[in-house]
């Protein structure tokens, strides 16, 4: 009986243990996420000032200047990328939807994840050789062609999944009406559809807003004020990049800000779209 | 489809107009299908299109050094010799401590989340993990330049390599400047925890609840019934996720690049800078000076596309099959 008595303690040790383990585990890893939060609002604050936003940025020695055109220049090649990827990425998951099971639909999801598995330098490679190189030169078009390139898979999953949450009896009813398929799946599926879409696409935005990688060797940078979709332009992360492993103090805190703004652009999105899905979904219970 | 078709048929006989309107509906849904059909089959195009544009651009180097210039070190791109080994041996070994940190992070928050946690815990430690994959890697990058180095450089390595004695295993000597493959290794753990923690915790939530409860009725303690009737439940999707992870940090670039110290050379030691894939390129590409280092670039972005779509594909498979 000692024996069973001496297992038992030591099984009740090990269960304790290793459930104190699982509670430092869930600590030790929302450690670092504060850690940078806190650092970013330390090293970044300080730098913001209106002039952070609307002036350009100033060589090395001059006191002020800010990212003006980095900020710009973000915008610009997100809006660029909606436009590349929202609508192919939105129709790929009406058709993963509608065809659902099928050989082809079932090929390019698979496809569908692998795409969005592919490393970001690889999607910045590709467009250089793709968009870049037969031209000659640098542009907006090649950095948002290919950050909208990186959307596509994100959009028409997320969209795949909320076509398909929207009840099959809805687009019957339309149909029952004499509503042709393409209007049923348009004007009631989608629209049912829509708030959820919506959500992935902020998602998706918030993901590639911060990309680099991919702009290195397409938008390539500016230290000039520029909107030409033809001309290289500045992005807030590349500007980061360069500041970051910059020798200059002035400058370290230049990306320490740019940061800081990045990081909450790329919140207010996110904080957007969970509303979004929050309003229109209430009953849903969420995950 | 076979609604309007029928209808058609039905309504020959009657108004021309109404007849002229299903066959417009007709059109209209023809044109829809294929519209729909060429965006979803803009996937596969993108994808062959990346295979087609970077191999052929990277295959005259292939052509004239032969695979062996993945496993050859001789990097002098001005001489026309080029040699990945160092970058792939770098991003392997990165790739590898990111997963020996992060795993056992990840999968006891993911347990923490799914086992234990009380309900109104849930939802904000899984979001706040979450969050750590929507900071962008150049933030990660930066934060690792002046927080994560500092406190490598100081602390951290001097008392791996002289308090710990670990210098005789090989890997944790010499000199602790700060930017080294365990610098990389360590912010990578940080990026792809969330992966590998999203992908657990929803496998793990996946698991039955009869199956917990039977083990605790025939007298297990908590950790045993999660250790003999969950974990193995939920494994293949576990090793999924990490799957996934490995391939997330093969490709990170940004915070790699700037922290890894950007040296062509394979050392033992995790205190020396090294180099990897990612890095490789987002250092050379804009300073390529001739055709053959670009083709050579283009070549490890080649191989570099081929690894994560086959491990992307592998860990694509085993997620699935739980679901």
């Amino acid at each position: 009986m000692a024996g069973v008595a001496r297992t038992l303690k030591r099984r009740r040790i090990v269960n304790a243990v290793m459930l104190a383990v699982f509670v430092g585990a869930a600590v030790l890893a929302v450690l670092p996420l504060i850690f940078i939060f806190l650092h970013l609002l330390k090293l970044g604050i300080g730098s913001l000032s209106w002039d952070f936003f609307t002036k350009m940025p100033k060589p090395v020695g001059e006191a002020g200047g800010g990212l003006a055109n980095a900020i710009s220049g973000t915008l610009i090649l997100i809006g660029l990328a909606s436009a590349v990827g929202l609508p192919i990425g939105v129709g790929a998951g009406l058709f993963l939807a509608e065809q659902k099971g099928s050989k082809l639909a079932n090929g390019v999801r698979f496809l569908s994840d692998v795409l969005n598995g592919l490393p970001s330098i690889v999607m910045g490679i590709f467009a250089w050789q793709f968009l870049v190189r037969p031209v000659g030169h640098f542009s907006a078009l090649a950095g948002g062609a290919a950050l909208g390139a990186m959307m596509i898979p994100m959009v028409a999953r997320t969209t795949e999944e909320m076509v398909g949450i929207v009840p099959v009896a809805l687009g019957e009813a339309a149909l029952a009406l004499g509503y042709p398929r393409w209007r049923t799946s348009l004007a009631i599926v989608l629209r049912t559809a829509s708030a959820g879409i919506v959500t992935g696409a902020l998602v998706a935005i918030a993901r590639i807003a911060g990309e680099t990688a991919p702009l290195l060797f397409t938008a390539f940078g500016n230290q000039f004020w520029s909107l030409s979709l033809r001309q290289p332009i500045a992005a807030l992360p590349l500007q980061i990049f360069s500041y970051a492993i910059s020798p200059y103090d002035s400058w370290h805190s230049l990306a320490w800000a740019g940061a800081l703004v990045l990081i909450a652009l790329i919140f207010i999105i996110s904080l957007i779209a969970r509303v979004a899905t929050r309003s229109r979904f209430s009953t849903g219970g969420g995950d | 489809m076979t609604l309007p078709e029928r209808a058609i048929i039905a309504t020959r006989q009657e108004d021309d107009g109404v007849t002229l309107r299903i066959q417009g509906a007709a059109i209209g849904d023809r044109v829809y299908s294929g519209a729909i059909t060429f965006f979803a089959l803009c996937i596969p195009f993108l994808l062959l299109a990346i295979a087609w544009e970077i191999g052929s651009a990277g295959w005259p180097a292939l052509h004239k050094f032969g695979f062996g210039f993945l496993t050859s070190s001789d990097g002098d791109p001005v001489q026309g010799e080029f040699g990945a080994a160092p970058a792939i041996y770098g991003t392997i070994v990165s790739s590898i401590i990111a997963l020996v940190l992060a795993t056992p992070l990840a999968i006891g928050v993911s347990l923490f989340l799914s086992e234990l946690a009380p309900r109104w815990l849930r939802q904000p430690v899984g979001f706040l993990v979450d969050l750590l994959a929507a900071i962008p890697s150049v933030v990660y990058g930066l934060w690792g330049i002046f927080v994560l180095l500092p406190v490598l450089r100081d602390p951290v390595m001097p008392f791996l390599r002289d308090t710990l004695h670990l210098d005789k295993t090989g890997l944790f000597s010499g000199p602790a400047y700060g930017p080294s493959m365990l610098a990389a290794g360590i912010i990578l753990a940080i990026m792809v925890l969330p992966y590998i923690a999203s992908v657990s915790r929803e496998v793990l939530l996946a698991v039955p609840r009869s199956q917990r409860e039977a083990a605790l009725a025939l007298g297990a303690t908590r950790w045993e019934s999660i250790w003999g009737a969950v974990l193995p439940y939920a494994r293949s999707g576990i090793v999924g996720g990490i799957i996934l992870g490995l391939g997330r940090a093969l490709g990170e670039t940004m915070a790699v690049t700037m922290l890894i110290g950007n040296r062509p050379e394979i050392a033992a030691s995790l205190f020396a800078p090294g180099y990897t894939m990612a890095s490789l390129l987002a250092n050379e590409f804009s300073e390529a000076s001739s055709d053959a280092h670009l083709s050579a670039l283009m070549a490890v972005g080649f191989v570099l596309f081929l690894i994560t779509v086959i491990v992307n594909a592998i860990a694509r498979w085993l997620v699935w099959r739980v679901r």
